[in-house]
């Protein structure tokens, strides 16, 4: 059994939550947990002013209530697990670097920032900037994986080094920007500029995305490589064209104001 | 023990210990996986010449295979785990990655590995792409009809060579039918393979020779031509021909099972002994008695 947090009161203003993590509760009794530090605000409160604290704290964590005020839930996590049953706020899964984050609703922007590894699965859309670097930061996302059933906005994977960030519905602009390496996997609608800057990695798109002209056409063919990769998102819920793990994909280099050795693969068809 | 005329001689198949590994090959068609994987398993028969031992263990369907196209799974066997990791990158790099369409994954899960995939993508140079899903790395290769996916290790396990029966047939078409039937039946089995061609070995060998460079030479005692110079003969005047089945296999159990069938399979009119070899148990770490693979025969 995890433990359990049920919000009992909303918060006025956004809610820094960093304590909420499976390495911070480590060896805490329940009471001790409710008095981690909060910042609501700009004033420290005690977690316990905004939440109950039942259940045994096993390295599961399961909170229950809409928390989209709270930011930074499970930052630097590195085992253990937390299920949200609603939507959760900003900065969710922070360089994680182990363990598993499951939202039930929706992520704000700035979910699994500078991730090292674990997993944060979203069952609904997430905000910008999903797995990507700071501002400033010359690497984002290192390892781990995160996968949205709906869908994501902007600069998702900005400069991802590895890892796997996979969206099931439609992606915003400048997907995988200045991206060093990794893979990016988009079922939907693609926005502009994917792939700019990007130095090497794979963008693989079901749908024809606007392709840069600093992009150049490579050829059309079968990955086999991506036949491992699809029927992974397929055990962890996605739905995809079935035809695609049999189909042909186009593959396009860049891109060439970088170093030239990204590939964007779009699908076309049986 | 005697099953219908054939005499099961009480004696053992001395067997070794050695290192194995399972490597599986995809391709675009059966046919093609087919073809690779009897080009890494050729010349493979034997570690006294070959370097390592090796054969086809099964097809696997497009369902069950790693990527969804059609697969062969490939059994190859050496005397350590290094010799296992140089054998199949040779073999890879030569007889699989050179072949349209295919695909090469490990199909094993084991502590051990060897770096194969890591090895081969120099090929790449500089252009092959590196894949982690999973906590599993695999290599996209570029070649001239598109990728080469390879994983990055291959697992290797202590396994079992060097197995065998002995048919001792009336006549050599006895014996050829009584070894085609065993090998037709033990090759059902899973975690084994015969490594001779079509499973059947006629120059059995013992350990050394009157010439010093070489390290094994002919079973005299089993060579009917010789049966009356050989002191050593262990052949009745009646057999005119003996045929050797050699199995190795991922672990004892796989081996044993493989020698059972292929016994119970060689019981054949014509076949007068079946007989196993072995060195007088002082080289092999396994004997494998022949009258206890057969308990419910006695």
């Amino acid at each position: 059994m995890a433990l359990i947090l049920k919000l009992h009161t909303q918060p006025d203003v956004p809610l820094e939550a960093d304590c909420i993590c499976p390495d911070k509760f480590a060896q805490l009794s329940l009471q001790q947990v409710e008095q981690l530090p909060v910042f609501h605000g700009n004033r420290q409160v005690a977690l316990g002013d905004f939440f109950h604290c039942s259940g045994d704290n096993d390295g599961h964590i399961q909170i229950e209530g809409d928390i989209s005020k709270l930011k930074h839930i499970g930052s630097m996590m590195s085992f253990g697990s937390i299920r949200i049953s609603g939507s959760v706020g900003v900065h969710t899964g922070a360089a994680m670097s182990g363990g598993e984050i499951i939202i039930e609703g929706d992520a704000d922007d700035w979910l699994g920032p500078e991730m090292l590894g674990g997993r944060i699965v979203v069952k609904g859309n997430a905000g910008h900037m999903v797995g990507s670097g700071y501002r400033g930061s010359t690497v984002g996302m290192q390892g781990g994986e995160i996968l949205v059933l709906g869908n994501v906005k902007n600069e998702t994977g900005h400069v991802m080094r590895r890892g796997l960030i996979a969206v099931n519905g439609n992606a915003g602009d400048f997907t995988g920007v200045n991206m060093l390496a990794g893979n990016i996997f988009v079922f939907g609608e693609m926005g502009i500029r994917t792939g700019a800057g990007m130095k090497r990695g794979s963008i693989v798109s079901q749908t024809e995305p606007q392709m840069l002209p600093t992009f150049s056409y490579a050829c059309r063919y079968r990955p086999v490589f991506l036949t491992h990769y699809l029927s992974y998102l397929v055990e962890s819920g996605f739905s995809i064209d079935p035809d695609m793990t049999r189909g042909e994909f186009e593959r396009w280099c860049g891109d060439s104001v970088e170093l030239n050795r990204g590939e964007i693969l779009f699908y076309t068809g049986k | 023990m005697k099953i219908k005329a054939t005499e099961i001689v009480d004696t053992f198949a001395e067997a070794f210990k050695m290192y194995g590994t399972r490597v599986i090959i995809t391709a675009e068609t059966k046919a093609w996986a087919m073809a690779a994987a009897q080009s890494i398993t050729g010349f493979a028969t034997s570690v006294i010449g070959c370097k390592c031992e090796a054969g086809i263990e099964q097809e696997i369907s497009a369902d069950s295979s790693p990527d969804g196209r059609p697969g062969v799974s490939v059994l190859l066997f050496a005397m350590d785990a290094d010799s296992v990791g140089k054998r199949l990158v040779e073999r890879i790099g030569q007889c699989v990655m050179t072949c349209p369409t295919t695909a090469c994954y490990s199909g094993l899960k084991s502590e051990h590995s060897v770096n194969v995939g890591g090895q081969l993508r120099y090929f790449g140079d500089g252009f092959q792409i590196s894949k982690l899903l999973n906590d599993k790395r695999h290599w996209r290769i570029p070649v001239m009809d598109g990728e080469f996916v390879i994983d990055d290790q291959f697992h290797v396990q202590e396994s079992v060579g060097g197995g065998n029966i002995l048919i001792l047939g009336k006549t050599q078409k006895a014996a050829l039918n009584a070894a085609n039937a065993a090998v037709k039946a033990m090759r059902q089995l899973p975690d084994i393979i015969l490594p001779f061609p079509n499973g059947v070995v006629r120059s059995g060998s013992k350990v050394g020779s009157r010439y010093k460079s070489l390290i094994a030479s002919t079973n005299d005692a089993y060579c009917p031509t010789l049966r009356s110079v050989s002191k050593k003969t262990e052949l009745d005047k009646d057999i005119n021909c003996v045929l050797e089945i050699v199995i190795d296999g991922l672990n004892l159990e796989a081996v044993e099972t493989a020698m059972r069938v292929g016994i119970e399979s060689a019981i054949k009119p014509g076949i007068k002994q079946i007989s196993a070899g072995n060195y007088g148990g002082g080289l092999g770490q396994y004997q494998i008695q022949l009258h206890e693979l057969l308990p419910q025969a006695q």
